[in-house]
Order: structure tokens, then C-alpha cells, then sequence
């Protein structure tokens, strides 16, 4: 999932501080789950600024809508109606639903709630990690499901540079070495002799570098 | 009744926010677990002990069941000071709610510090059904802190505006 964290609540408050009628659209899918824009974050949001206004004599009136996804038209018509009367939107999506909803209400400022960080997964209760760099060009298979291109802070894709220290990458100590995960990995299923195999040079075409890339699938067009 | 939902929380607010405040007494509203600190305030008020007039209850299932927004609330309503009663560390009907609402907590008083009210006005403390006293103790406790605070900038704001007015 797409993992976010919430901007400070005087961030956002500065944000908007021109406005007196403001939507705080949360986002039911990505920053749900990783507790930074859902229902809920955009409630704690709404009191903490509302009184914090209220505070500097310069009310300020809050719309909180959660929709099921903001990067989806299809949903972000549940916004027409709350952001017809407001003077600007704060979206507590992922970057790319603030963006969704900018092209919908081309006419409305529209302000990020919160950073959106990286594509990973939960570890524990509250603790996420990055796995994905969404290059492009999936290379999961030669390395035993655990990507190099993400989790080596040096991208290196023919072995580990020799710096880890007690299976932890030398960049950052608090980090696991992901060579020696890969290794591990390899190992237990039996597939160590992929090592052997000379990955050449990766073809970076296919990820951002080029550019913001667009995926068209025909056979589902209508 | 007990706060079992943000609906019911809400109403149970609003009916401690407008009820009759006498005096300039702090207004406290006091978050009490159903397994300890309710059970505590019963006990206190069984044993005629005496507390301040200003404080609230609302009787929650346990405190890992308060929704932050719970507590915003009840300062956007203008109360002074709020408290959150759980059980001891250890004890939690449900292992480990009152863990986790002392975590809340923590963000919440970060919150009302950046936005100017005061961290201060919000404390937890941790509490047997058996402990009536304590419950005395800090309940007192709160409101003099509170008092030394005053009142909440929110009610302040308020009082100016609505003596303006007149």
C-alpha cells in the first residue's frame, strides 16, 4: 500500500489560513490502513485546527468527508456537493489523490494534508516499511522476493558491497542488510545458485527517470 | 449509560458541557473505565467523600475505547480540563486498552500544546475499582492544576466574546 504521514497540525493550519470554509476530504483506502488520512485522522484534524482558529478570533468552518478512494473519479463525485459550497479542499489522500481531486475541481485551491512517503508494508502495529520502488521492471524473482533495487541503499544487484556489519546494512545500522536477506532467502529455498547468474545492467527506461509514466491496458478499455 | 460509541460519547459531552456549572469552578469532565475508575468514583461517593463539584463523569467501557476525538471534542466544548481514569497497568479487562489510551494521550497533549490550550489539562492516571481515595486525590489534583491555569483559552475566547456582545 501507499504509506503516509500526517503533516503537523500548524502545517496545515498555515495552509489554509487564508480560507474561511475549508472540505478536509479523507481518503478509505492506502491512508486509512496506514492511519495518516481516514475517517478518523481528518476528525483529529478538524478539531485540533478548528480550535486552534477559533483560538486566533478567525473561525474557520469545516466539511470533513471520507470517500472510498480519492485516486478514482468514480468516487471523487461524492465530493461534488461538499466542495461546492467551500473555498478550498485539503486533501488527506496520497499525492496522487490530491492531484485526482485538483483535476476535478480545477476552479478550487486544493492543499496536501499529508507526505506521502513510499509503497511498503505494515511490520507491526503502527510500523511500515518501503519494499517498492515501482521501477517498472519487476526483478522479484532472481532475488528470492526481496528487492535490491529498493532495500539495498546502493542498489547493488550482483551481490552485497561488503559494509554490513552483524547482518545490518552499513548505511543505516537499524536496517537489515538486504543482501544477506537475499542470501538467507536463496538459501532456504534452495535456489542459491541464481547467485551465479550476472544480472547486467538494470534498464532504468522504465521507471520515473524518463519522466511520469502511464499504464494503458486495451483489452480492458471501453 | 455508558460512552460505548462516539455518537453516545458525544451526547454524554454535550449534556456535561450544559449542565449547570455553578460558580467559577473548573469544569472537568472525567473519562472513567467501567471496570475500575467507575467503580472507584461509586465507592467515593458510597463513602460520602467529598470532591469537586466541577467534574463530570463518563462512564466508558475502558479507556482503550476513548477515541481521540472523544477528548478534542470535549475541549472544543470549553471545558477546562479533562481526565482519563484506567486501570492499573496490568489489569485491563482488555489487557491492554489502557495502554494504548496513554499513548492517545500523549499525542493529545502534543496537540493541545501546538495549538495553544495546554497540554497539562489533559492527564491520565491508572487506578483499582478498590482505590477510592486516589480517585479523590487526583481528581483534586486536576482541578488545582487547572485552576492555576485558569480557564480554558476556548471558554475564555468565549466569555470575552459573549460579554462583548452585551
Amino acid at each position: 500500500m501507499i504509506v503516509a504521514s500526517p503533516k503537523s497540525i500548524t502545517e496545515v493550519k498555515n495552509l489554509i489560513s487564508g480560507h474561511k470554509k475549508v472540505l478536509f476530504a479523507g481518503c478509505g483506502t492506502c491512508v486509512t490502513v496506514c492511519l495518516a488520512g481516514g475517517e478518523r485522522e481528518v476528525g483529529i484534524a478538524s478539531y485540533a485546527i478548528r480550535m486552534a482558529r477559533k483560538l486566533e478570533r478567525n473561525t474557520l468552518e469545516i466539511t470533513q468527508v471520507t470517500i472510498e478512494r480519492q485516486c478514482d473519479n468514480e468516487f471523487l463525485k461524492d465530493l461534488a456537493e461538499p466542495a461546492s459550497g467551500v473555498e478550498a479542499i485539503v486533501s488527506f489522500g496520497c499525492g496522487a489523490g490530491v492531484q485526482a481531486i485538483a483535476e476535478r475541481f480545477p476552479n478550487k485551491p486544493v492543499y496536501a494534508g499529508l507526505n506521502t512517503q513510499f509503497l511498503g508494508v505494515l511490520e507491526e502495529q503502527a510500523v511500515w516499511t518501503e519494499k517498492c520502488l515501482g521501477c517498472g521492471e519487476c526483478m522479484l524473482a532472481q532475488f528470492g522476493g526481496i528487492c535490491p533495487v529498493t532495500r539495498c541503499a546502493k542498489r547493488l544487484l550482483n551481490g552485497p558491497c561488503g559494509g554490513s556489519l552483524e547482518n545490518q546494512c552499513e548505511v543505516d545500522p537499524e536496517r537489515p542488510c538486504a543482501w544477506q536477506l537475499i542470501y538467507t532467502r536463496l538459501k532456504n529455498i534452495g535456489q542459491l545458485d541464481r547467485l551465479e547468474d550476472i544480472v547486467p545492467p538494470k534498464d532504468w527506461s522504465t521507471a520515473w527517470y524518463s519522466g511520469a509514466r502511464k499504464v494503458v491496458r486495451k483489452e480492458h478499455q471501453v | 449509560m455508558i460512552a460505548a460509541n462516539t455518537e453516545q460519547s458525544a451526547k454524554m459531552q454535550d449534556r456535561a458541557v450544559q449542565s449547570a456549572w455553578r460558580g467559577g469552578a473548573p469544569r472537568i469532565i472525567a473519562f472513567c473505565c467501567n471496570y475500575c475508575a467507575f467503580a472507584a468514583a461509586d465507592l467515593a461517593g458510597s463513602r460520602r467523600m467529598q470532591y469537586p463539584a466541577g467534574v463530570r463523569i463518563i462512564h466508558t467501557p475502558c479507556t482503550g475505547k476513548l477515541e481521540m476525538e472523544h477528548i478534542l471534542d470535549a475541549f472544543e466544548k470549553g471545558v477546562d480540563g479533562v481526565l482519563v481514569v484506567g486501570c492499573l497497568e496490568g489489569g485491563c479487562h482488555y489487557v491492554e486498552g489502557n495502554v494504548r489510551a496513554r499513548k492517545r494521550i500523549d499525542r493529545i497533549r502534543s496537540i493541545l500544546d501546538e495549538i495553544g490550550i495546554g497540554g497539562s489539562r489533559l492527564q491520565m492516571v491508572n487506578l483499582s475499582d478498590a482505590m477510592a481515595p486516589a480517585f479523590v486525590q487526583h481528581v483534586r489534583g486536576i482541578v488545582e492544576t487547572v485552576k492555576a491555569l485558569g480557564p480554558s483559552p476556548i471558554r475564555a475566547l468565549e466569555q470575552t466574546e459573549s460579554a462583548g456582545k452585551v
